[in-house]
């Protein structure tokens, strides 16, 4: 049997599917309604609640703690202040990315990492020799993402008024709906949002509280589906979709840089020593071999390719994670890794890989499509991501 | 004289019939000659006791290569792989260890233990995958002489280089480690827990007479790691039938492809004129003439029992004398009226239980292994032996009457030769042992038996001819492996003894049910045809 997460005594009766996708060995909803189109919209157009407890969490504390991070992540850990979070993804010694996630600065010496891997043997690995404790608390914290342009409003209802000046990428130690929690704004939607930490124990209160709190405002537990087509419009990667871990890799074209990954602003070459440092500093010099782009497929010419065999153009309603080549004069020039259906922008988007000489913004590349079982390809223009960024993500 | 065949083999055993095969799909005529009313040498299924059938020495399939199953067409003659999905270590204090065939399952058990390992174990799965990647080929590849300047010789030397360039600097370094280390040493480097060494240490010291903590036992470990089923590495399988199944898969085919086989024709000598490997004689006089013998048989018995030492150099007869080839495990096979019920698991009131289907390892510690390897480097088989059990008739019901159980026991370290030799006594005391430290995890055991085969080193070598029992045919030691197995210059399936080949797996790459040995030796000889 899988695991349930602290929330699963809640979020199972929701389930009117009966079925349960796997994250990190834990069971999540994919939708709790028949179709994920409300939830989807959910996170759009009123506001949305993920159970992200699968996320890897971990603590790391001590008088070394900011130096094992630094040494770890790409990011300047130095630069993080108390009540700050970063995304950050770390590398291996030859710049290769081994996974991505959050960190956020919980007090002078506490930080916590959330990783989408277990990562605990590669933390304790790197901390040889320095004053720091590594904890996994994966099991014992029980997260929710509380995501949409109406989460502010819910969450103000439930939790202390500053949680309303809570600024993107800050973080606060509050309490919501009577549970001790620390509230991040933070999210994997490109949206208005938080994600919300407590103690597994307080799990189904806190579960309750929103649930109650959101109701006038349209909340609706959502599950990954939902959550895998908003993070398309924000251009927001998935490990082991998007890219490979370098320490799952079999071979050395399944790796990637963090620039390769548009994940260069994340490296601070600067900062001193780091894991990757010297590989990365070279690839910076020379210039990525891959680019991260984003896709937006023409409309006429795909519907002509549907037309031609008397249909309507067959669209993703979910996000699509199988590789899909994309080519130019004839030629392979990449894959794309995520293609989906936006509905919200009306565009068939897709996450891609692209060799870099072929990722100039507003060029166009060839996409593969299979069209009543016949392979074709259809334009697809070469689009800076995110898709979609709206201002009150920020504000 | 007219010579009615092209080639004879002698053995009937899976290496043997593969040769066999391989030969009659070019188009010769070949009879084999076994020795045993039943065909399969150390791959039989036998009905030693009425409805109970046991898979009587070797019981897991992993290492058949994928080439010949695709080219015998072994599933089409029957052959078939059912799933033997997970390993479960009882512990002395009640608890357990076990591997799953589902890798959350898998991490969260090993997570309960610690931690750290939960994680290395799939650093280690990785790293042990992209090495045997960097292996296989190897495993397909007739060694080439490193000394020789033939053609050949360069090409193979050539695709090894070339091989070895598309490692890593990390693989290259690793398989360098994986090729001298102990087992018990390379896994101290990765875990921290003590009945996840052990288990793992296990496949390092099967059918050698080495112990966890003895160097180059990390390479037999490797070994076990390059079985694949359906493209999977490391999956391990149980023949349906037991591995008697496979054997009879192989000869079916064999037969399809025009092979004659002849049962209970034990051969006494290889005929040798004017230089040559002419034919042979049997134990009842018979000649039989072909124009090339195959011996499947192992190193020692081919080249010191079936020819005349004086039309041998005697160099190497001494080379061939020194193989190692040592006994160091036995087998208990086991009739039951149920299954046993480990208390660290107990039997779920539906009967329907896990861990049955799987294998359970006797294998607590690497100390624990090394501490009955000590026993039986001094004479004496172990008290508390390492022991790999499964439940055949679990897999396949078809192995037992309804609701009753067949239980095969593989057991490490029983020395072939023990102090004061083996006799029925000891036998019987070794058969205790194993019975004794089975029951303290399972405490029912002793009351469910209906009936008992206990198998020495002695034998094993008396039923299957396999010299000292060993069940490799030869240690899978690194000097005795690739261009020098069984011994330098003789590596390539040829002997000193013209028209006279080897073809079971005392030769490259070895042993397992793997058939290489027998499919590389048929290439050759085809290529060398004359």
């Amino acid at each position: 049997m899988l695991r349930g997460t602290p929330f699963h005594t809640r979020t199972a009766p929701l389930n009117q599917t009966q079925s349960w996708r796997r994250w990190a060995g834990c069971l999540a909803a994919g939708s709790y309604e028949l179709s994920p189109e409300r939830e989807y919209w959910a996170v759009r157009n009123s506001a949305a609640l993920f159970d992200i407890s699968p996320l890897y969490k971990y603590l790391i504390t001590g008088p070394d703690a900011a130096r094992l991070l630094n040494r770890v992540v790409t990011r300047d850990v130095g630069r993080c202040a108390v009540g700050q979070v970063l995304y950050t993804p770390w590398c291996d010694a030859a710049g290769k990315v081994l996974d991505d996630g959050t960190l956020a600065r919980l007090d002078e010496q506490t930080y916590r990492l959330t990783a989408a891997d277990p990562n605990l043997r590669w933390l304790s690995q790197n901390a040889a020799g320095l004053q720091v404790t590594i904890t996994d608390i994966s099991a014992s914290t029980a997260a929710l993402a509380l995501q949409g342009p109406f989460s502010r409003e819910i969450l103000a209802q439930i939790a202390p008024p500053e949680v309303r000046q809570l600024k993107y990428f800050r973080l606060i130690q509050t309490t919501v709906g009577g549970v001790p929690a620390a509230v991040s704004r933070t999210g994997y939607t490109g949206d208005l949002g938080y994600e919300i930490w407590t103690e597994a124990g307080h799990a189904e209160r806190l579960w309750d509280a929103l649930l109650a709190a959101g109701r006038p405002y349209g909340l609706a537990p959502a599950g990954i589906l939902a959550l895998d087509i908003a993070r398309v419009e924000a251009g927001l990667l998935l490990l082991e979709v998007d890219y490979q871990s370098a320490r799952h890799a079999l071979i050395e074209a399944q790796k990637s840089s963090p620039y390769e990954l548009g994940l260069g602003w994340a490296v601070a070459l600067d900062k001193g020593g780091f894991v990757g440092r010297a590989a990365l500093q070279a690839e910076q010099a020379r210039g990525p071999a891959w680019q991260f782009v984003g896709l937006a497929v023409e409309w006429d010419n795909l519907e002509r390719l549907y037309a031609a065999e008397g249909l309507p153009p067959q669209l993703p309603a979910v996000t699509q994670r199988t590789s899909v080549p994309v080519a130019a004069l004839g030629q392979q020039v990449g894959y794309a890794t995520s293609l989906v259906w936006s509905p919200l922008l009306k565009q068939f988007i897709a996450l891609a890989h692209l060799e870099s000489a072929r990722a100039q913004p507003d060029s166009l590349v060839m996409l593969e499509v299979t069209v009543q079982h016949h392979r074709r390809y259809t334009p697809a223009r070469v689009v800076k991501l995110p898709f979609f960024d709206p201002e009150r993500k920020r504000q | 004289m007219p010579t009615p065949y092209d080639a004879l083999i002698i053995g009937g055993g899976h290496n043997g019939l593969v040769a066999a095969a391989y030969l009659a799909r070019a188009g010769k005529k070949v009879l084999v000659l076994e020795r045993r009313p039943v065909l399969g040498g150390a791959a039989v299924t036998e009905e030693l006791y009425p409805g109970f059938k046991y898979t009587v020495f070797s019981y897991v399939v992993s290492l058949l290569r994928p080439e010949i199953i695709r080219d015998l067409e072994l599933a089409r003659h029957g052959l078939t792989i059912l799933p033997l999905p997970s390993t479960f270590t009882p512990l002395p204090n009640g608890d357990y260890l076990a591997a799953w065939d589902d890798h959350d399952a898998t991490r969260r058990e090993i997570h309960r233990h610690s931690p750290h390992d939960a994680e290395a174990y799939d650093d280690y799965g990785r790293q042990m995958f992209r090495m045997a990647m960097a292996v296989k080929p190897i495993l397909s590849m007739v060694p080439p002489d490193p000394t020789s300047l033939s053609p050949n010789d360069l090409f193979g030397l050539l695709k090894l280089g070339g091989h070895a360039a598309g490692l890593t600097q990390a693989d290259f370094y690793n398989l360098a480690k994986l090729m001298t280390m102990s087992a018990a040493d390379l896994l101290d480097e990765w875990f921290e827990c003590a009945p996840l060494k052990g288990t793992k240490s296990a496949s390092g010291i099967i059918g050698t007479f080495l112990g966890p903590r003895s160097p180059g036992t990390a390479y037999v470990l490797l070994h076990h790691y390059m079985g694949e089923i359906d493209g999977a590495f490391r999956a391990w399988g149980f023949a349906k039938g037991g591995t008697g199944g496979i054997s009879q898969a192989i000869a079916s085919a064999a037969r399809a492809l025009g092979v004659e086989i002849r049962t209970e024709a034990p051969v006494a000598q290889v005929i040798v004129k004017n230089g040559r490997a002419a034919g042979v004689a049997l134990a009842n006089g018979d000649e039989i003439y072909a124009r090339y013998v195959l011996s499947s048989l192992d190193p020692q018995r081919t080249f010191l029992k079936l020819v005349d030492p004086a039309q041998l150099p005697g160099d190497f007869v001494d080379a061939i004398r020194r193989f190692k080839i040592r006994g160091s495990s036995g087998k208990v096979n086991l009739a039951l009226d149920a299954l046993p019920n480990f208390t660290a698991q107990p039997l779920p009131a539906s009967g329907d239980s896990p861990l049955h289907r799987g294998a359970v390892s006797i294998s607590p510690s690497v100390d624990y292994i090394e501490r009955a390897y000590d026993q039986a480097k001094y004479g004496h088989f172990a008290r508390r032996p390492y022991i790999d059990c499964i439940f055949p008739s679990v897999i396949d019901p078809a192995m037992a009457p309804p609701g009753k159980h067949v239980m095969s026991c593989f057991v490490q370290y029983a020395p072939y030769e023990l102090e004061g030799g083996w006799n029925d006594a000891q036998r019987e005391a070794f058969g205790d042992a194993v019975v004794d430290t089975l029951a303290e995890y399972a405490p029912n055991l002793k009351q469910i038996i209906l009936h008992r085969q206990v198998l020495t080193p002695v034998d094993i070598e008396q039923t299957t001819g396999l010299t000292q029992g060993n069940i490799f045919q030869g240690d899978l030691a690194l000097h005795q492996l690739f261009f020098l197995r069984p011994v330098a210059q003789w590596a390539q399936y040829r002997t000193p003894l013209a028209n006279f080949w080897q073809c079971g797996s005392g030769t490259h790459p070895g042993g397992g049910i793997m058939g290489a040995s027998g499919r590389l030796a048929a290439l050759e000889l085809l290529k060398a045809w004359r």
